[in-house]
């Protein structure tokens, strides 16, 4: 069985239809990138599998947790980077305090910012933030993570260091599921690409299937990123 | 009369200013929060309800509002309340006027957190009651203070109201000592005394800024 089994996923915003039966399925260790032009859906699909919009109809399965890394990171600002990473584990998963400190050392110094566990996330850049946030994140021991555009707020440059992190989480296996508008990055990591347009899947498959495909709807949008 | 007995006297009234102070404080902040839940709530009757009560509180005046307390259950329901009736009065109107400013603060406070913070909260598996206190109330505080702190200094001279009820607080102490002596300098003194106690607030209310300087949003 699937990880995540999506099923016949229709939402609308009053007269405006965003999401029409999407259907697909991300199975355990894959890396899921879904592509499409704004409006598309894809950021709304995310929210609906992670409960912050709810479906009108159709299915979504999956048991187990989840993590969420959002385009503006979403850093408690009042929080240190330390409890940003460590509070939750402690006060929602009840795990042992020590515990949860050294998984998220552990985290930071993997994300190279290991000096930074006392500082707050204004005092960080961007792409720092960011890290930060794929930390608080990873700390939950999620089985699936996702990324809603996840280097969109960032400059070029932090750009890299966010992608490259993905793909070190790709290395170990991690499942993640990324929305993103970065097509090079989407074509080199993923296991599977979704293409969406209009609330629709257009293209899902491996990514030099979805990349040289035939349709109009994606030669149209990939033209416009390889001008 | 001698000018340490004035200052003495004053003192005394100044006793019952500070208690007027702060139990107002102690109970319209608890109950500026709750105002400010139902003013946003999405039942919609609890909402107008709130709303009418703060147009009502912010749109009459507080010195009205305090004899509205006081004489209101004789004259409604030809209930007479005790002397000692008065202070408690005193205390329900000005936290009930309170109360309504507060929740707007609050109000405005509460609605400009970004709602990517109860977003990143839910997903973190944070309740609703976790999400407030620890993610949303904390940043609230530190937007509204300054806003908190004019109305606390607004509030020491607001309790000089209390004279409509014959509270024997400072500025009542101050007017029947000018009228008997008939000279001004007892207010002066107690117009002092006000400034050194609101002197005094702003100093505690820096501080407590000062302790949330520690970040930036």
């Amino acid at each position: 069985m699937s990880l995540l089994e999506v099923k016949n996923l229709k939402k609308s915003f009053g007269d405006n239809v965003v999401l029409k039966d999407i259907s697909f399925n991300v199975e355990k260790g894959e890396v899921l990138s879904i592509i499409g032009p704004s409006g598309s859906g894809k950021s709304t699909l995310l929210r609906c599998i992670t409960d912050l919009e709810s479906e009108d109809s159709g299915e979504i399965n999956f048991d187990g947790t989840f993590g969420l890394v959002f385009q503006n990171f979403n850093l408690f600002p009042h929080h240190s980077v330390m409890k940003n990473i460590a509070n939750a584990p402690i006060r929602v998963q009840k795990r042992n305090k020590d515990e949860v400190y050294a998984h998220a050392r552990y985290l930071l110094k993997k994300m190279g910012l290991e000096d930074k566990e006392d500082f707050y996330p204004s005092e960080l850049s961007g792409g720092q933030q960011q890290r930060v946030s794929i930390a608080r994140a990873l700390c939950m021991n999620p089985d699936i993570l996702f990324f809603d555009e996840p280097t969109s707020a960032l400059d070029p440059e932090l750009t890299g260091e966010i992608l490259q992190v993905i793909k070190d989480l790709a290395a170990e296996n991690m499942t993640m599921v990324i929305v993103t508008h970065e097509m090079n990055f989407a074509r080199n990591v993923s296991d599977k690409i979704i293409f969406m347009d209009g609330g629709v899947i257009v293209e899902q498959g491996a990514p030099e299937e979805v990349f040289s495909s035939d349709n109009k709807r994606m030669k149209e949008f990939l033209g416009k990123f390889y001008e | 009369m001698l000018l340490s007995k004035i200052i003495e006297e004053l003192m005394w009234g100044m006793g019952t200013s500070i208690e007027i102070f702060l139990l107002t404080l102690l109970f319209s902040i608890p109950l500026g929060l709750v105002v400010a839940a139902g003013r946003m709530s999405s039942f919609k009757p609890l909402q107008w309800f709130m709303k009418a009560y703060i147009s009502i509180m912010r749109g009459t005046p507080l010195m009205l509002q305090l004899i509205v307390v006081f004489f209101g259950p004789y004259y409604i329901f030809g209930m007479t309340l005790s002397r000692e009736f008065r202070m408690i009065a005193v205390i329900i109107a000005f936290t009930i006027n309170y109360a309504a400013y507060f929740a707007e603060i609050f109000r405005g406070g509460i609605e400009s957190i970004p709602n990517g913070q109860y977003e990143a909260a839910q997903v973190l598996g944070y309740n609703r009651l976790e999400t407030f206190f620890i993610i949303i109330l904390p940043q609230v505080i530190k937007i509204v203070l300054p806003s908190i702190t004019n109305e606390v200094i607004t509030l020491v001279k607001d309790t000089s109201l209390s004279f409509v009820l014959a509270i024997p607080e400072m500025f009542t102490v101050a007017k029947q000592i000018a009228a008997a002596e008939a000279s001004i300098s007892a207010l002066l003194i107690a117009g002092g005394f006000y400034y050194v106690f609101n002197a005094f607030v702003a100093f505690v209310m820096e501080r407590f800024e000062k302790r949330l300087d520690y970040y930036d949003t």
